[in-house]
C-alpha cells in the first residue's frame, strides 16, 4: 500500500510561503537517508529551519506481533529490528529471558556471546564508516570497509547458518558449538584488520576535505544529548559516559579490559571518532578472548516450554547504535502479554531537528550521517 | 541512592504516592492529576537528578491502561519507574516533554499506538501510522485487522 500521498502533494518542492520559506521532502527513497525514511525539511534559502520525520514506511509491529510468539520464537524476530547488529539484538532479548526464568547460561556461552558481539560491532561500524564517507562524495572507503566487512560475515557464516540476521542467541546459551575453524579465522581477520587500519585514517579521518565537512557541524551538547535520549556513540560523542557494557555490565563485560570511548567535540567528528576508536576497544577485547574460550556446555539444559513469572523485566544492552532496552511485562504464560524494545535508533533520530536547525543543507548529510540511523531499528 | 532513600525523597515531594519495591527498580505509583507536579520536581530536584528517560510505553490491561515512565540518573546511575493509571475509555495525562525532551517522539507514539491524548504536547500528530488512522489503536488487546495481519 502506497501512502503518504498528501504529504507529498502538500509539501511538493520549491513553493515558496509569504515568508520565503519552502518545503522539499528527503526520502522515502534517497541514497542518503539509507533506507525509507522520509524527511520533510523546511528551508530559508539554504538554511534549515526544521527538520520533521515522517516514519513507518518499515514498520511491522514487532511489538504486536511478539504478543502472539513464544519466548523461544519472539528473538528470531528482534534480528529484523536492527539488523547491523541482530546477534546483539537477540543476546538483549536471550538475557531478558534469562533473567525472568533465571536460567544460568554457562561460561562457554557467554564467551562465545560477546565474542559474536564485538565482531557484529565492528561489521556494524564497517558499514557505518563505508556509507557515511560515500554520503559525503568519497566512493573508495565503501570498498575498504567492505574487504574487512566481508571476513566478518563469513565467520558468522560458518558459525550461525547466516550472514545479516544470525539468530544464533537461544534462552540459556548459543544454538550450537563454534565452527572447528572459527578461531583461526578469527586470528586471520585480526591480523589482516591490524594491517589495514591505518588506511581508515588516511584515507578518511586525516582528509581536510572530510575534516572541514565534519568540524563544527551538528553540535549536540550534553545536556541536550541526555534530554532527548541520546546513547551510545551519538552521546559519547558528547562526552556522556552512557555504555551499558560498562555502566550495567552484562555477561562478561565485567572481567574484561577495555576502555569507554569518549570524545569532548560535541560535533559530527566527535562522534565519527568514537565509532573509529570503538572498532579498537572492540579488537582488544576479542585478542583477549579468542585463546580463552573456555571448555563446557555451550547451552544450560531449559525446559522445552519456557514460562516467565507473573512480573516486568527489563534488560539493556549496548548496540552498535547506543542502549536497546527489553522490557516484557508477562502474565505468567508463554507468550509476553506486552513487550517493549527501547531502539537507540528511535531516540537518535528525535535530536535531529535540534541539531539541524540553522545549519546549511548540504550539512544535513553529515550529521545523519554520523548519527547512524538504520530505519527497521526506527520503525520496529 | 538506595531503594529507601529514593523513597524518602519522592515522599517528601508527593506525600500520595505509593510503592512497589518487589521488582529491580523502585515502581511509584501515582494518579494522572498528580503526575505532572511529581514529574516536574523530579527533573529539576539535584539529589536525584532523574535526567535521562529511558523508556516511555504504555500497557494495555484491558480494564485500564498503565504509563510506564523509566527515569535514570546519569550522575548517580540510580533509576525509577513511574507508573500512571489511566481511564481506558478516555485516557488523559498530561505531557513531560518539557522535562525529559525525549518523550516528545515517545508521546507521539503512543498517542497512536494506544490512544492516549497528551495534554500540552506541542505538536501531538500520527508518527508511525499512515493518515486516517486515528481512532484505531494497534497496540490495544482489543485491535484486530484481517487484511494486515499481525497475531500470527
Amino acid at each position: 500500500m502506497y501512502r503518504e500521498t498528501q504529504i507529498i502533494k502538500e509539501t511538493s518542492p520549491g513553493i515558496v510561503g509569504e515568508t520565503g520559506e519552502f518545503t522539499i521532502n528527503v526520502g522515502p527513497q534517497h541514497p542518503a537517508t539509507h533506507g525509507v525514511l522520509h524527511l520533510v525539511i523546511t528551508l530559508s534559502g539554504e538554511t534549515i529551519m526544521k527538520v520533521e520525520p515522517h516514519l513507518g514506511y518499515i514498520h511491522r509491529s514487532i511489538e504486536k506481533m511478539c504478543e502472539s510468539l513464544t519466548y523461544r520464537q519472539f528473538i528470531y524476530v528482534t534480528s529484523r529490528m536492527d539488523y547491523l547488529s541482530s546477534h546483539i539484538n537477540n543476546h538483549a532479548c536471550a538475557l531478558c529471558v534469562e533473567k525472568g526464568m533465571q536460567i544460568e547460561v554457562p561460561e562457554r556461552a557467554k564467551v562465545i556471546r560477546v565474542l559474536m558481539d564485538e565482531l557484529t560491532r565492528i561489521a556494524s561500524h564497517e558499514l557505518w564508516w563505508g556509507a557515511m564517507a560515500m554520503d559525503l562524495g568519497a566512493f573508495t572507503p565503501f570498498f575498504h570497509a567492505f574487504r574487512e566487512r566481508e571476513s566478518i560475515n563469513e565467520i558468522m557464516e560458518e558459525t550461525c547458518g547466516a550472514r545479516l540476521t544470525m539468530n544464533y542467541n537461544v534462552p540459556g546459551g548459543v544454538m550450537q558449538d563454534l565452527h572447528p575453524d572459527f578461531q583461526r579465522k578469527v586470528k586471520e581477520f585480526l591480523k589482516l584488520y591490524k594491517s589495514k587500519i591505518h588506511e581508515y585514517d588516511e584515507l578518511v579521518t586525516g582528509n581536510i576535505i572530510f575534516q572541514n565537512r565534519m568540524k563544527g557541524v551538528g553540535i549536540l551538547s550534553a545536556k541536550d544529548a541526555i534530554s532527548y535520549g541520546c546513547s551510545g556513540p551519538t552521546a559519547r560523542g558528547s562526552a556522556v559516559s552512557s555504555d551499558i557494557r560498562k555502566v550495567y555490565p552484562y555477561g562478561i563485560y565485567d572481567k574484561l579490559e577495555f576502555d569507554e570511548v569518549l570524545e569532548t567535540g560535541c560535533d559530527s567528528f566527535a562522534r565519527y571518532m568514537v565509532r573509529i576508536r570503538e572498532m579498537q576497544q572492540s579488537i582488544r577485547i576479542i585478542e583477549q578472548l579468542i585463546d580463552n574460550i573456555p571448555e563446557g556446555d555451550f547451552q544450560a539444559k531449559t525446559k522445552a516450554v519456557l514460562k516467565l513469572p507473573k512480573g516486568e523485566f527489563y534488560t539493556k544492552v549496548e548496540t552498535a547504535r547506543g542502549e536497546l532496552g527489553v522490557y516484557i511485562v508477562s502474565e505468567g504464560g508463554t507468550t509476553p502479554y506486552r513487550i517493549k524494545f527501547r531502539s537507540p535508533g528511535f531516540s537518535n533520530l528525535s535530536v535531529l531537528d535540534h541539531i539541524a536547525r540553522g545549519s546549511k543543507i548540504g550539512d544535513l548529510v553529515a550529521m545523519m550521517g554520523t548519527l547512524d540511523l538504520v530505519i527497521p531499528d526506527i520503525d520496529r | 541512592m538506595s531503594k529507601e532513600l529514593l523513597k524518602f525523597r519522592i515522599t517528601e515531594m508527593l506525600p500520595s504516592a505509593s510503592f512497589d519495591e518487589s521488582g529491580e527498580w523502585l515502581n511509584v505509583e501515582v494518579t494522572a492529576a498528580e503526575w505532572p507536579t511529581l514529574a516536574g520536581a523530579l527533573c529539576k530536584d539535584s539529589h536525584l537528578a532523574l535526567d535521562y528517560m529511558f523508556c516511555l510505553t504504555c500497557i494495555d490491561w484491558k480494564t485500564h491502561l498503565t504509563m510506564v515512565y523509566h527515569l535514570h540518573s546519569t550522575s548517580f546511575r540510580h533509576n525509577i519507574v513511574v507508573k500512571v493509571k489511566l481511564d481506558r475509555a478516555k485516557p488523559e495525562v498530561v505531557s513531560v516533554c518539557k522535562c525529559w525532551r525525549t518523550a516528545e517522539f515517545h508521546e507521539r507514539e503512543v498517542y497512536e499506538m494506544f490512544g492516549v491524548n497528551f495534554l500540552n504536547h506541542p505538536d501531538l500528530r500520527l508518527l508511525i501510522l499512515p493518515d486516517g488512522w486515528e481512532g484505531k489503536n494497534p497496540l490495544r488487546k482489543d485491535f484486530e485487522d484481517p487484511i494486515n495481519m499481525i497475531r500470527l
